[in-house]
């Protein structure tokens, strides 16, 4: 059993560098545009940054992977086309594709370009799977965040393409690339436009002597004084069932499934993802450098457990879940 | 022009009892003008056992009424019996079935509807689809009119199809809510998604009501009414309208888009005629015009 492999995200070229310093085998990056699912201001790569980043890391034996893992707008597939055609040029080890139209155009236009298939698709059974790998080619699926390890463990020999499973960071409760709640309160959500719950929608008010976030003016979730506020991010929002109040879809927690890490390798799993390029180089490397101590532990056929806590204070809302990974969550 | 759009029946999206199935199925048999019908449970595959054979009846009545029936596909395959349920579909090439999940798409040869939970917001993607025997696409609900007529524009003979009426279908999840809510885990649920027929409503912190879960599925609260000119669908490439069972009076839901669509009656008694049926919330079509999908039907986009 191979050692798995770690995979960060770079939302710039800084913290790219930082993840691979850190300790990360492969670093997963997006264009400065909305070809890519973290299309926030001020992050992301030009093609020229994408180039020079591709050369800086090969140099250091490290991966590069470029996410164009949004669905491309009707009637402005050139955008996307593009992404992919910077991406072959650049160098990049793989791509990471959501949308069929991406992937066709991928296929004919770069046939040695490495195909991974974005979360974004929901692939989760080993059928759609194998669709992908048969149609376009796809060497690796990124994991729906909606299987248990054991889901994983029988999915794996069933299919015979890489696997690529989040561990850490945001935590979609939704099969990702199926939602579509953030556009029905904004206008904006991943599919169409590349971001969920979009900053420029959030507000935070005082009323009543407490803070009340609130989404496309829907209020979310209120906080005493001194409280922390968290992000409002929908599904993460309270809300009102028969009168009662309540975290109906998820509490305000991230994903960190680090204490999994032994289980998902027996499973057969190739790399371990972590979330958040829009989180900074500081961010990836604390997660990067945990995460590396980890799998060289596992490796050496020692305990993990020691890194288990290392970044408990990084979670949004402070708190932790293995989500979907324990089948209890459903 | 306009006489040629057509009025399907979309799946039924909530947890209906069989006896209440075979009445519905029937009334829209004898009185609906549908075209055509899908059938076939497409959120959760543990609650179709309850209702296949309900489902198999109905088919019959509407067929003989000489409705189109179309099997759709489950949206997120959970389990072995769900993966087996899909392919079985998936294999009978010689029957139009829709496709709700990539799933279906492996092992599929013949024609087929793609359905509104699978991602297809261009022409390309959709293209990719007719190779492999789409006849009709199923606008996904985030879609634009615009974008729904770029895509047609791009996929000449491609049939299009627009959810024109009911709860919009917003997002699946591996976690059921109904079984959260009650404090249930999703493997013994009990069923109790059956309570709300329309789903649970759910309100935001302030009072407004915002959504409404269907187990592993969650809605948007408002009800999305198309209620475009039938010569501004038609040139959107639009053939079809989709309408989506509710306890509404879907007879006269139907009986009012057909004459919207004949051009008998205008957008505002469109609305009227379906406020009168009873839908389970605000008429909102955001989507199709490009903004947040809860927008009211009238508010400026």
């Amino acid at each position: 059993m191979g050692a798995i492999e770690l995979v960060c995200p770079a939302g710039s070229p800084a913290m790219l560098r930082a993840a691979v310093e850190a300790g990360a085998d492969s670093v997963y990056c997006g264009m400065r545009d909305d070809t890519n699912a973290r299309n926030f201001p001020g992050l992301n790569f030009s093609p020229a940054e994408l180039a020079d980043s591709v050369a800086w890391a090969h140099d250091r034996g490290a991966r590069v992977l470029l996410a164009v893992n949004t669905f491309a707008r009707a009637g402005a597939g050139d955008r996307w086309r593009a992404s992919v055609d910077a991406a072959a040029a650049s160098g990049v080890d793989a791509v990471i594709v959501a949308d069929l139209g991406v992937l066709a155009h991928a296929r004919e236009a770069h046939p040695d370009l490495r195909l991974h298939l974005s979360v974004q698709a929901a692939a989760g059974s080993p059928e759609a799977i194998a669709f992908y790998a048969e149609a376009y080619g796809v060497k690796r699926v990124v994991l729906p965040r909606v299987l248990s390890v054991e889901e994983i463990a029988a999915l794996m020999r069933e299919i015979t393409v890489e696997t690529e499973a989040f561990v850490f960071g945001g935590l979609c409760v939704m099969a990702e690339g199926r939602c579509a709640l953030s556009s029905y309160a904004t206008g904006r959500s991943p599919n169409l436009s590349g971001v969920c719950s979009p900053p420029e929608s959030v507000t935070y008010t005082e009323e009543e002597g407490a803070l009340v976030s609130r989404l496309g003016g829907l209020a979310l979730d209120r906080y005493a004084p001194g409280e922390p506020a968290g992000y409002p991010t929908l599904c993460k929002g309270r809300f009102a069932v028969g009168g009662e109040l309540s975290y109906l879809f998820e509490d305000p927690v991230s994903l960190n499934a680090m204490s999994l890490l032994a289980a998902l390798r027996r499973a057969g799993v190739t790399a371990v993802k972590v979330e958040g390029r829009q989180r900074g180089k500081a961010y990836v490397a604390r997660v990067a450098a945990a995460f590396r101590g980890a799998i060289d532990a596992l490796d050496q056929g020692l305990d993990a457990a020691p890194y288990e806590q290392l970044l408990t204070d990084l979670a949004e809302g402070g708190r932790e879940t293995a989500g979907a990974y324990r089948k209890t969550w459903r | 022009m306009s006489d040629a759009i057509q009025l399907t029946l979309g799946p039924l999206l909530f947890n209906w009892a069989p006896d209440r199935i075979r009445d519905f199925y029937a009334r829209i048999a004898d009185e609906a003008p549908v075209d055509r019908v899908y059938l076939g449970e497409v959120v959760c595959g543990k609650r179709a056992p309850l209702i296949d054979a309900a489902l198999a009846d109905a088919a019959g009545r509407l067929a003989e009424a000489g409705k189109t029936v179309v099997w759709s596909t489950l949206g997120l395959p959970a389990l072995k019996r769900d993966r087996k349920a899909i392919a079985a579909l998936a294999a009978e090439q010689e029957m139009l079935i829709e496709i709700n999940d990539v799933s279906g798409l492996q092992g599929r040869a013949g024609a087929f509807v793609a359905g509104p939970l699978l991602n297809v917001y261009n022409e390309g993607a959709a293209r990719e689809l007719m190779r492999r025997g789409c006849v009709r696409l199923c606008a996904n609900v985030e879609l634009s009119l615009e974008a729904v007529s770029a895509i047609a524009a791009g996929c000449p003979g491609l049939e299009i199809e627009l959810f024109a009426f009911g709860r919009l279908p917003l997002a699946l999840s591996g976690r059921c809510y109904h079984a959260r809510r009650h404090g249930l885990h999703k493997d013994s649920c009990q069923f109790i998604c059956d309570r709300d027929p329309d789903g649970l409503a759910l309100k935001t912190l302030d009072g407004r009501d915002f959504l409404a879960v269907n187990g592993v599925q969650t809605l948007s609260h408002g009800v999305q009414l198309a209620a475009a000119e039938p010569e501004a669908l038609t040139a959107a490439g639009v053939t079809a309208l989709r309408l989506s069972p509710h306890t509404a009076d879907m007879v006269a839901v139907a009986e009012a888009f057909r004459a919207r669509a004949d051009g008998r009656i205008d957008a505002a008694e469109l609305a009227a005629r379906v406020e009168a049926a009873g839908p389970p919330g605000v008429l909102v079509d955001g989507y199709l015009r490009g903004t947040a999908g809860l927008e009211a039907v009238g508010g400026a986009a």
